[in-house]
C-alpha cells in the first residue's frame, strides 16, 4: 500500500483537526455544554424516591388518634398536606385534576372502632398514572401508621398495640445506603454523555470532509486510512477526558457521590470506552451520504442505548430481549464498571468480566470502519 | 504548435507520463468513461476538453487512483495504474475541480498540512517559500475560506505543487475565475511545464485549449478526437463560410435548414457556417449572395467550430 505507518502524517491529521475543533464554536460549545447540561437536568431534576407529595385529607371524626396518624405522615417526609376538607366529593375533584397525589379518609367512628378494637378503616387514595412517584410513598405507609398509634395505645388499650414481626428483618443497603439517585444517575452520566458526543462529534467530522468536498483532496494524499481514522479518533478522545473531568468533579463536589475505587482504572477503562464510541462515530461516517444523515444514525444508536443500557430505566426489569440488545452496547457495561468502580470500590477482578465485551467491541467495529473506509471515491 | 520532447536527451525515445489505454469506468449502468486511450509526453501541457458530465473528471481520477478503472490499463509516471496507486499520488498533483482544501484552515496551515503529508524535508521553509511565491506572506494567517475565487485557486495550486510533484492533474482550474487570473494562472502553467513537469488540464474555455501543447476531446466517456490544436481542426473535415452583410438573422434561419449545413452561429456581424462538404454549403448559401448585400469567404473552422461539430455527432452516435 502506501509503505509502512507514518507518525508524521498521523500527526498532521491530528493537527488539522485540533484546529478546525478549536475553530468550530459550536463543537467546543458541545464539548462543554452537553455535560454540564445534562449533569443540571439529570442531577437535579430527577429523584426517583419523591418527597412532600400533595396530598389532602378528609378526617370525619378527629381525635387523637387522627392527629397522631397525621402528624406521623407529615414527618415521614413523603405526604405534604395541603388540602383537608369534609365533602368526599373534593377528594375525587382533587385527585382528577391531579391537585394531589394522595387522599386520605378517616372515616366517622374511627377512633370508637379503634378501641373496640374492631379494626377500623382507613382509606388512602393514591393517583397511581405514574407509578415511580407513588410507590415508595404507599410501601412507607404501613409503618407509618403502625408506630404512629403505638404510641397512642397505652394504658388498657395497650393490648391493641402491633406486636413485633416473628422475624427480625434486617435490609442492608449496601453501596448507596440512602437510597440518593444522584449516586447512580451521575456517574452513569459519565457514559451517556460520552455516548453522545463521541459518536456525533467523529461522525460529523468524517462526513464533514466528504460534505465538502476535501475527502477528495484527502484522498489524492498518499496518506493511510488507519493514519486518518487515528488522526481524527486521538483529539476527540482529549474531548472525551475533558468531560470526564467535569462530570468527575461535579460528581465529587456538587453531588457528594463517593468515590470509593481508583480513578487511574476509571481512566484505564475509559479510554477503551471512549474509542469504542469513536470507532461507532466513524463507522457511521463510512456509510452516511451527509451531515444530516451522520446525525439520524448517530440518534439511532444514542437511543436504544439510553433506554436500554440500564441508565434510565433498571437492566433487571427489562424483557429477555431487551437485555439481550442491551448487552449489546457499550454504554451498558460502562455502566456497571463505573458505578462498580466509583461507588462500589471495585478493582481489576471485578470490572474484567465487563471489560471483554467492551474490547470485543471495540475491536470488531474498528475493523468494520476500517473496511468501510475507502482509499478511493468507487 | 508541438510538444517539446521534454527535458531529457531528444536522442532518446520520451518516456509519456502519462500512458492509458482502453479505460472503462461504469457506475452501476451508467458508463461513464468508454475506452478511453491517453498518450501524454512528459513536459506537455495536455488540454482535456468535452461538454459537462462527459467523463472527463471520471478519467482523471482515474489516472490518479481516487477511482479504479473496470477495465484498461496502463502507466502513470511509469508506474501501473492499478497496482501502484500509492506510488503515483506522490508523484501527482491533483487540483480538484471545486476548492478541496480546508476553508477553516489559514492558508499558511493549509499548506503546513500536506507539508507534512508528504513528508517533506524543511517543512517551514517550504511553506514559507510557497507562501512567498504566492505572494501571501503577509497574510498566511487568513482563513482559506475568506479568500476570493482567483486566490482560492492560486493557493490550491500552490499546495498541490508544493511537493514537487512530476505531473499536475488540473481539473477545472480556472471556472469563475476572472480573465486576469486566468492569463496569469496559465502563465504559472506554462513556466512549470517549462521546467520539465507534465499537465493535464480540463477546461471549458477554447482560448485556454489554444494554449495547450495538445488537446483531447472527450463527450459521453468516448475520446472523439485529440493531437495538437492545429491538426485536430485538419482532421475534422470540417468546412467553414463567414458570411458578412445584411440581413444576418434571417440567412442563419433559412440556410440551417439546408441539408449540408451544420451548424450556423452568429458571430456579432459575422456569420459562421459549417458543415462536412464545401460544395453543400456554397449551394445552401448561394440563394442570398446575388444581391450584393453579403459575401461569403471561406475561412479555417475554429476550435469551438470543431468541438460544437463533435458534440453534435457524438450526441447523435449516444442516441
Amino acid at each position: 500500500m502506501i509503505g509502512r505507518f507514518s507518525f508524521g502524517r498521523l500527526l498532521a491529521v491530528m493537527v488539522k483537526e485540533l484546529i478546525q475543533m478549536r475553530r468550530d464554536r459550536l463543537t467546543f460549545a458541545m464539548m462543554v455544554g452537553v455535560p454540564i447540561l445534562q449533569l443540571v437536568l439529570f442531577g437535579f431534576a430527577i429523584n426517583a424516591d419523591p418527597k412532600r407529595l400533595p396530598t389532602a385529607m378528609l378526617v370525619a371524626d378527629p381525635s387523637p388518634f387522627s392527629r397522631s396518624l397525621t402528624a406521623a405522615l407529615v414527618n415521614s417526609g413523603y405526604f405534604d398536606l395541603r388540602h383537608t376538607t369534609t365533602d368526599p366529593g373534593d377528594i375525587d375533584r382533587m385527585l382528577a385534576t391531579g391537585q394531589v397525589q394522595f387522599a386520605i379518609t378517616i372515616p366517622v367512628g374511627f377512633s370508637r372502632d379503634l378501641q373496640r378494637a374492631e379494626r377500623p378503616t382507613m382509606l388512602v387514595e393514591a393517583d397511581a398514572t405514574d407509578p415511580a412517584a407513588t410507590s415508595n410513598a404507599l410501601s412507607a405507609l404501613a409503618v407509618i401508621a403502625r408506630q404512629a398509634l403505638n404510641a397512642d395505645l397505652v394504658g388498657p388499650l395497650a393490648g391493641l398495640r402491633a406486636g413485633p414481626d416473628p422475624i427480625d428483618l434486617r435490609v442492608h443497603r449496601r453501596y448507596n445506603p440512602d437510597g440518593i439517585t444522584q449516586y447512580n444517575v451521575v456517574p452513569g452520566l459519565m457514559g451517556v454523555v460520552l455516548s453522545m458526543t463521541m459518536v456525533m462529534m467523529t461522525a460529523l467530522a468524517v462526513t464533514r470532509e466528504r460534505e465538502r468536498g476535501t475527502m477528495e483532496n484527502l484522498l489524492a494524499m498518499p496518506v493511510r486510512p488507519f493514519e486518518v481514522m487515528l488522526g481524527k479518533i486521538v483529539p476527540f478522545i482529549g474531548v472525551g477526558y475533558v468531560q470526564v473531568v467535569l462530570i468527575v468533579a461535579a460528581a465529587r463536589l456538587l453531588f457528594g457521590v463517593p468515590i470509593m475505587g481508583s480513578l487511574w482504572l476509571l481512566s484505564a477503562v475509559l479510554v477503551v470506552f471512549i474509542a469504542a464510541n469513536l470507532a461507532v462515530g466513524f463507522t457511521f461516517s463510512t456509510l452516511a451520504k451527509n451531515q444530516l444523515q451522520a446525525m439520524q444514525m448517530s440518534f439511532f444508536f444514542f437511543l436504544p442505548s439510553v433506554l436500554l443500557s440500564g441508565f434510565m430505566f433498571p437492566f433487571r426489569g427489562m424483557p429477555g430481549w431487551a437485555q439481550a440488545v442491551g448487552e449489546l452496547l457499550p454504554l451498558t457495561h460502562f455502566l456497571r464498571i463505573v458505578r462498580g468502580i466509583l461507588l462500589k470500590g471495585n478493582g481489576l477482578p471485578e470490572i474484567a468480566g465487563e471489560m471483554l465485551p467492551l474490547l470485543a467491541f471495540l475491536a470488531v467495529v474498528t475493523v468494520l470502519a476500517l473496511r468501510r473506509y475507502r482509499q478511493t471515491l468507487d | 504548435m508541438t510538444v517539446p520532447s521534454g527535458s531529457g536527451s531528444p536522442a532518446a525515445a520520451p518516456v509519456a507520463a502519462i500512458d492509458v489505454r482502453g479505460l472503462v469506468k461504469r457506475f452501476g449502468d451508467k458508463l461513464v468513461v468508454n475506452n478511453v486511450s491517453i498518450r501524454v509526453e512528459t513536459g506537455a501541457i495536455y488540454g482535456f476538453l468535452g461538454p459537462n458530465g462527459s467523463g472527463k473528471t471520471t478519467t482523471i481520477r482515474l489516472l490518479c487512483g481516487l477511482l479504479t478503472p473496470d477495465a484498461g490499463e496502463g502507466t502513470c509516471l511509469g508506474l501501473d495504474i492499478r497496482r501502484d496507486s500509492a506510488a503515483i499520488k506522490r508523484q501527482v498533483g491533483y487540483m480538484t475541480q471545486k476548492f478541496s482544501f480546508w476553508e477553516d484552515l489559514s492558508i499558511a496551515e493549509n499548506l503546513d498540512f500536506v507539508a507534512r503529508m508528504y513528508g517533506l524535508p524543511q517543512r517551514r521553509r517550504r511553506v514559507d517559500e510557497a507562501l512567498e511565491r504566492l505572494g501571501l506572506a503577509n497574510r498566511r494567517r487568513q482563513l482559506a475560506g475568506e479568500l476570493s475565487g482567483g486566490w482560492k485557486q492560486r493557493l490550491a495550486l500552490a499546495a498541490c505543487i508544493l511537493h514537487d510533484p512530476k505531473l499536475l492533474l488540473l481539473d477545472e482550474p480556472t471556472a469563475g475565475v476572472d480573465p486576469k487570473a486566468r492569463r496569469e494562472f496559465w502563465d504559472e502553467i506554462h513556466r512549470l511545464a517549462a521546467d520539465g513537469l507534465t499537465v493535464l488540464v480540463s477546461t471549458h474555455y477554447m482560448d485556454e485549449a489554444e494554449r495547450c501543447h495538445e488537446i483531447a476531446y472527450i463527450a459521453y466517456g468516448t475520446l472523439m478526437t485529440h493531437g495538437p490544436v492545429d491538426r485536430v481542426i485538419a482532421q475534422s473535415g470540417l468546412h467553414t463560410r463567414v458570411v458578412s452583410g445584411h440581413d444576418l438573422a434571417r440567412v442563419a434561419e433559412a440556410v440551417a435548414a439546408q441539408t449540408g449545413v451544420e451548424m450556423v452561429a452568429v458571430f456579432g456581424s459575422r456569420l459562421h457556417v459549417s458543415g462536412l462538404d464545401g460544395a453543400a454549403l456554397d449551394a445552401a448559401l448561394a440563394p442570398w449572395m446575388g444581391d450584393g448585400n453579403r459575401q461569403a469567404t471561406e475561412a479555417a473552422p475554429t476550435l469551438e467550430d470543431v468541438f460544437i461539430h463533435l458534440m453534435n455527432r457524438s450526441t447523435d452516435n449516444f442516441q
